[in-house]
């Protein structure tokens, strides 16, 4: 058998390609079927990052086709309300770069803003109610609508079917329940800022209060 | 009056970077004396050279960096750094391996990373590596201790030192090299203890030891560098005991490399790889043990973890030492052990207060814990 | 001697106690206001029970405890309530919360209160709601409601009293401890009682405090409860390490104390039951001590909760220019504070007034070395290093592999840092971020559903519509269907009609008809008769059907034939149309002889009739449930109405 591998190299060595290739070949195809994925996971990892908002500024009816799009290759920074924590987790789930939010979708902004109602002009006319894509408004035709605060996303969707203009985008209070402290400034900012006291001027009162 | 608004804690102990180097450096000067004594004042030429070149490579990158200087060259680690590296090279070694080596070493291995803190390379044996790979035959010119030198050549006192390391200063060295040749380190070197245990396979360790001059007299790692290695012994128990590093590291490492000579000790064949005195006493291992594998910013985090690296590290400096092609092998083992570093600290981490267990890496669930805790 | 358990790392800051014991506990003048926060507890805030105007006594309830983690606020003295609104309070953030402004009338009289002589004749649980209603919260510095912490789900077998008091410079239970001992042991022998008797009692003390212990240690001869002395360390007095030094077991993660059958409380805590049981006094007051270089005086006060701030630095001569920074607490754990009017409050323990010498300003940190010795320190066996390391790059996940939310935030790390870095400004940072992350996802979760339901709701609706839509069509479809069959047939037998000749004619062309279709209907018969014996069901039915043609058409033809027979007329050979014409004309005529009445009796007459129709067409539409029922219904009720109107009108007219 030695004998016979050493006395026809070109032959023998074609068989062990061959032979390896087969044995690979099996062993893919087998684990491509035993261990086949159904559906694309990576559309459920990209959903559960964006923030649920509904609201469109994507071009994307809602976030799971948005997840779906960014699955099928559409950039990822469109997302507003996500801002550009969201931007860098999805990057980093993809394992790709992280660029600034692209402005044309909308601006970024700190402030959680809700909807309000102003009771008084309310024609009950259920136009925000269809509007609103989480349910967050109650109300039926030709009675008063009201916004449950608590499930308000803050996509303001509803602002513009209202005919009479009636809703607000308020700010969120913050309270003391909401107030958490702040990152220590790096040792570069520190040193760059530096006073001979070597703390910085923001170190004093006032500056570390949100 | 503007009252400061800062987070606690208000109090602090007056330790600090600075402090921590400061005595890691004094406690180097027991290990600089030996060093003197047995081989010359190369070894200070050394370490004054790599000091200068250091603080001026680190000025240099700070500088570029666009930092405050002094805020940075005041927590000493270029210092350190450079006087670790000094202790390193050999004696009398040309100036410009001292220049390659300590810019290498900070510039690069430290400060390419990110500097202080951040590099996952210790800079001093990064430095050495790089020269005894690139400049072997300058590398491996260690002059012979004092007392062996024939009887015709003295001790080089300073100023020839000087000259012997800084050629410049000796401008007749420079135009005549034949005649000069007892200016030049040739004349003073030989193999160390080590190398010539490595290179012996044919005599029995006691002939060995009879016949070598090194060995005679009953010394038992070498003449001069057993007492340089109980310098560095003293120095890093003076550390232990201030507390600037925890046992652990060089517990492991030298337990770990006796256990293995202990494991392989053949009673002193032609063959043999050693006795634990030898490996323990000779060589670089006090000075590794206690300057360079706890080098905090390196190696492992947790202390379990730093008894894993040292110990590691044991086993591969005296796995390098019998069977690879160096004679001492503590700067390779340690730059390995660096790369492991990581991983390390991933598997040793210790158990929180409140778990059963150690979480390691996997995590255990919330649940698991409590059952298992109540 | 008792076992103890060393203190896992821990540090030895210098204790700087000896400042403020010199003197006993001082008493202080009433400020000029008093201002009472809502919420100086863990839980819920009180709810307001005064309003702006009110005169209160010392003592009365102010606003009562909201939900089950609550307790209330009483009046520290007799007085006005002049406001109630936001006001600073001492917290970190320096943010103002709803307070109750008091001003002192001066009289500092009490409300009618009592204690209970034999607090053994009470059930727990009526202590515990004295214990509620008297607004005590843990006074270490937590402020759980007490309440709350002695009603747990599990047995306590061990109490705990905490008097380590382990910060430096603090010495609020150190004179506590020596000024009223015999209070404190009998709060714990309450406590006991409400606990159901534990089989150990133990009171922590460090051994920098030898004048409490000897003041404690007289009064537990009779008593089970054990003093234990323990070395001094760095936070051996935080709940968790002292339950591990005294008992060596360690609370589980995320858990309470009582899951393991302990509770821990402080002494002041046990002494403000003692005296809210036995003398019914709500938690008015505390001792805190006020210190620093910046203060002449070092010392103990008495204080009622409200009392400002500034007015406890005032009675210290406190100095302005000599502070560096107003610290509420201790130095490892106190926060600064701003604005000198903020209160004390239930948790105030100690404010500190440090010099610039004491405390000096921070200098910029360098970088990490990771050298370990923050790690040595810390007593929740954390690796600070990695979680300052992971926090600076902002990774939650492995902040929580980490175990983030295990560190108490005793400050021991920073404390020992060589490069001064603020690592406990890095993890409350980093652990209010992640506290809000997990709310964000919370609620995003919530929203996911809710679109999601949105959208199955909106295509079950979709749905729902097309079925009704289609629906909707067949029937009209066949409404149609069935409409347009009538219609051929009658409009065939109108051509019959106008092409009918004579009545004779008529007859004999219905009987040879009648005979023609009798003659299709036997051998219809007879074609099914011999099919019988070999055929297709195919073929059985069809000639079935054609049997069952025949005999239709032969029914009709009879009938035809006896309608002719019947309608045998006198014979007006008139054209229908002109006769309907001469009808109409002789009608009219008629009409128009009519008086009124007779009209309206005949429009009766027509519209009874008109209606009988309706209503039966209506019927029919009922039972097969067709479309038109509305319709017809409204029909029906117009002519219902019409007819009524008649009847009305006619009426009128014959009276």
């Amino acid at each position: 058998m030695y004998d016979i591998i050493i006395q026809n190299p070109l032959y023998s060595a074609l068989l062990a390609l061959a032979g390896l290739s087969v044995i690979f070949g099996g062993i893919l195809g087998f684990a491509a079927i035993k261990f086949k994925v159904v559906g694309d996971p990576i559309i459920e990892q990209i959903d559960s990052l964006l923030p649920q908002t509904q609201c469109g500024q994507c071009g994307y009816p809602g976030c799971k086709p948005y997840a779906q799009a960014i699955a099928d290759g559409d950039t990822i920074n469109k997302c507003p309300p996500g801002g550009q924590a969201t931007i860098n987790a999805i990057a980093d789930l993809l394992d790709v770069d992280a660029p600034s939010l692209n402005s044309e979708h909308g601006e970024e902004s700190d402030t959680r803003t809700i909807a309000y109602i102003r009771e008084d002009e309310c024609i009950g006319c259920t136009k925000c109610i269809q509007a609103c894509p989480v349910d967050a408004i109650l109300g039926a035709a030709k009675l008063m609508h009201t916004v449950i605060v608590s499930e308000c996303t803050g996509c303001d969707l509803c602002v513009d079917p209202c005919p009479v203009d009636c809703i607000d985008m308020l700010p969120v209070q913050k309270g003391l329940s909401d107030w958490k402290w702040n990152l220590p400034s790096s040792v570069g900012e520190q040193l760059l800022a530096s006073k001979p006291s070597g703390i910085i001027a923001s170190d004093r009162s006032g500056a570390n209060t949100r | 009056m503007a009252l400061l608004k800062l987070t606690s804690p208000h109090a602090h102990t007056t330790q600090n970077t600075a402090h921590v180097m400061q005595l890691v450096t004094l406690a180097t000067i027991p290990g600089l004396i030996a060093l003197t004594l047995f081989f010359g004042w190369g070894s200070i030429i050394n370490v004054t050279l790599s000091c200068i070149v250091a603080v001026a490579c680190e000025a240099l990158v700070m500088k570029l960096r666009k930092r405050p200087v002094m805020f940075y060259l005041k927590d000493y680690s270029a210092i350190l750094t450079a006087v670790l590296l000094g202790l390193s090279l050999p004696p009398l070694a040309p100036w410009w391996i001292a220049v390659v080596g300590v810019s290498f070493a900070i510039i690069i291995a430290k400060n390419l990373y990110g500097g202080l803190g951040f590099n996952p390379f210790n800079p001093a044996m990064i430095g050495y590596v790089v020269l005894l790979i690139s400049f072997p035959v300058q590398m491996t010119a260690w002059p012979a201790p004092a007392e062996l030198y024939p009887a015709n050549m003295e001790v080089p006192g300073f100023w020839h030192s000087m000259q012997i390391v800084l050629p410049i200063l000796n401008p007749d060295s420079m135009v005549n090299i034949a005649t000069t040749a007892p200016n030049t380190i040739d004349a003073y070197t030989a193999a160390t203890p080590l190398d010539t245990f490595k290179q012996n396979n044919s005599l029995l360790v006691d002939q060995f030891y009879k016949k070598e001059e090194f060995f005679s007299q009953g010394r038992l790692a070498g003449l001069g560098w057993e007492w340089i290695n109980i310098s560095f012994l003293l120095g890093g128990c003076y550390l232990l005991y201030r507390k600037i590093f925890t046992w652990h590291a060089p517990l492991g490492m030298l337990a770990s490399l006796a256990l293995c000579s202990v494991i392989f000790y053949d009673s002193g064949s032609s063959t043999s790889l050693g006795s634990p005195i030898f490996h323990l006493l000779s060589g670089a291992t006090m000075f590794g043990a206690f300057f360079i594998i706890t080098d905090p910013v390196t190696s492992a985090t947790s202390n379990k973890g730093r008894l894993v690296y040292g110990v590691l590290i044991g086993i591969l400096i005296f796995i390098i030492r019998s069977w690879g092609s160096y004679p001492d092998a503590v700067a390779f083992a340690v730059l390995l052990m660096n790369f492991a570093a990581p991983l390390i600290d991933n598997y040793t981490m210790p158990r929180t207060y409140g778990y059963s267990k150690s979480r390691g890496k996997s995590n255990i669930t919330k649940k698991e814990d409590e059952i298992d805790a109540s | 001697m008792r076992k103890v358990w060393d203190l896992i790392g821990g540090v030895h800051p210098p204790e700087n106690k000896h400042q403020s014991v010199k003197d006993s506990v001082g008493e202080l003048p009433l400020p000029k206001k008093l201002i009472i926060p809502l919420n100086q507890h863990i839980g819920a805030p009180s709810k307001i029970m005064v309003s702006i105007g009110d005169s209160v006594l010392k003592g009365q309830l102010l606003a009562e405890p909201k939900g089950f983690v609550s307790t209330g606020v009483h009046a520290p003295t007799s007085g006005l309530i002049s406001d109630i609104g936001d006001h600073s309070i001492p917290h970190p953030s320096g943010m103002s919360a709803p307070c109750i402004t008091l001003t002192p009338d001066g009289k500092d009289k009490w409300v009618e209160h009592e204690g209970l002589k034999n607090y053994r004749d009470q059930s727990p649980d009526e202590l515990l709601s004295i214990i509620r209603h008297s607004g005590i919260a843990g006074l270490g510095g937590a402020g759980f409601p007490t309440a709350v912490k002695l009603s747990p789900e599990k047995a306590i077998s061990t109490l705990i009293l905490n008097g380590t008091e382990c910060e430096p410079y603090i010495t609020s239970d150190d004179m506590l401890m020596r000024e009223h001992p015999e209070d404190i042991i009998q709060g714990i022998q309450i406590l006991s009682y409400i606990l159901g008797d534990p089989k150990e009692i133990l009171i922590g003390i460090e051994n920098n405090k030898p004048e409490a212990y000897a003041a404690l240690e007289p009064h537990l001869k009779n008593t089970t409860t054990e003093l234990v002395a323990f070395d001094t360390r760095y936070p051996s007095g935080g709940e968790k390490q002292l339950i591990q030094i005294l008992t060596g077991k360690e609370v589980p993660t995320k858990g309470l104390p009582s899951d393991i059958g302990i509770a821990c409380l402080n002494v002041g805590t046990a002494y403000a039951i003692y005296r809210a049981i036995t003398f019914g006094e709500p938690l008015i007051s505390r001792i805190t001590t006020v210190t620093g270089e910046a203060c002449a005086i070092n010392r103990n006060y008495e204080t009622l909760i409200g009392t400002p701030i500034s007015h406890l630095l005032k009675n210290s001569s406190f100095n302005e220019h000599a502070c560096s920074r107003l610290i509420v607490g201790g130095p490892m754990m106190g926060f600064a504070l701003e604005n000198l009017d903020a209160p004390v409050i239930k948790t105030t323990n100690c404010i500190l007034a440090p010099s610039e010498k004491e405390f000096p300003s921070p200098v910029p940190a360098q970088a990490c070395i990771r050298c370990g010795m923050c790690a040595e320190a810390c007593p929740a066996s954390l690796l600070p290093q990695q979680l300052l390391w992971h926090a600076q790059s902002k990774n939650y996940e492995k902040l929580e592999t980490q175990n983030l939310f295990d560190c108490i935030e005793c400050g021991a790390c920073s404390y020992v840092c060589p490069s001064n870095i603020p690592l406990v400004q890095y993890y409350r940072a980093s652990k209010g971020e992640m506290r809000k992350q997990a709310q964000e996802k919370i609620s995003s979760d919530k929203a996911r559903e809710r679109f999601e339901f949105q959208k199955i709701r909106k295509e079950k609706e979709l749905l729902a519509k097309q079925l009704q839509r289609d629906a909707r069509l067949k029937s009209a479809a066949e409404a149609k269907k069935k409409s347009g069959a009538e219609e051929i047939i009658q409009a065939a037998m109108d051509r019959v009609e106008a092409t009918k000749a004579s009545p004779e004619d008529q007859q004999a062309r219905s009987s040879r008809r009648t005979a023609r279709a009798e003659d299709q209907l036997n051998s219809a018969q007879k074609k099914l008769n011999t099919l019988k014996k070999d055929a297709t069901t195919n073929q059985h039915e069809q000639a079935a059907a054609a049997l069952e043609d025949a005999r239709v058409r032969l029914d009709e033809a009879r009938s035809v034939q006896g309608s002719i027979s019947i309608k045998l007329p006198p014979s007006m050979k008139v054209d229908p149309a002109s006769a309907a014409i001469e009808k109409a004309k002789a009608e009219a005529a008629n009409q128009a002889n009519l008086s009124s009445e007779e009209k309206l009796h005949n429009t009766i007459q027509s519209l009874t009739l008109r209606l009988e129709k309706s209503i039966i067409r209506l019927e029919t539409a009922k039972t097969e449930g067709s479309e038109n029922v509305d319709v017809l219904t409204t029909a029906s009720n117009k002519l219902e109405e019409k007819l009524a109107a008649t009847q009305a009108a006619l009426l009128k007219i014959k009276t």
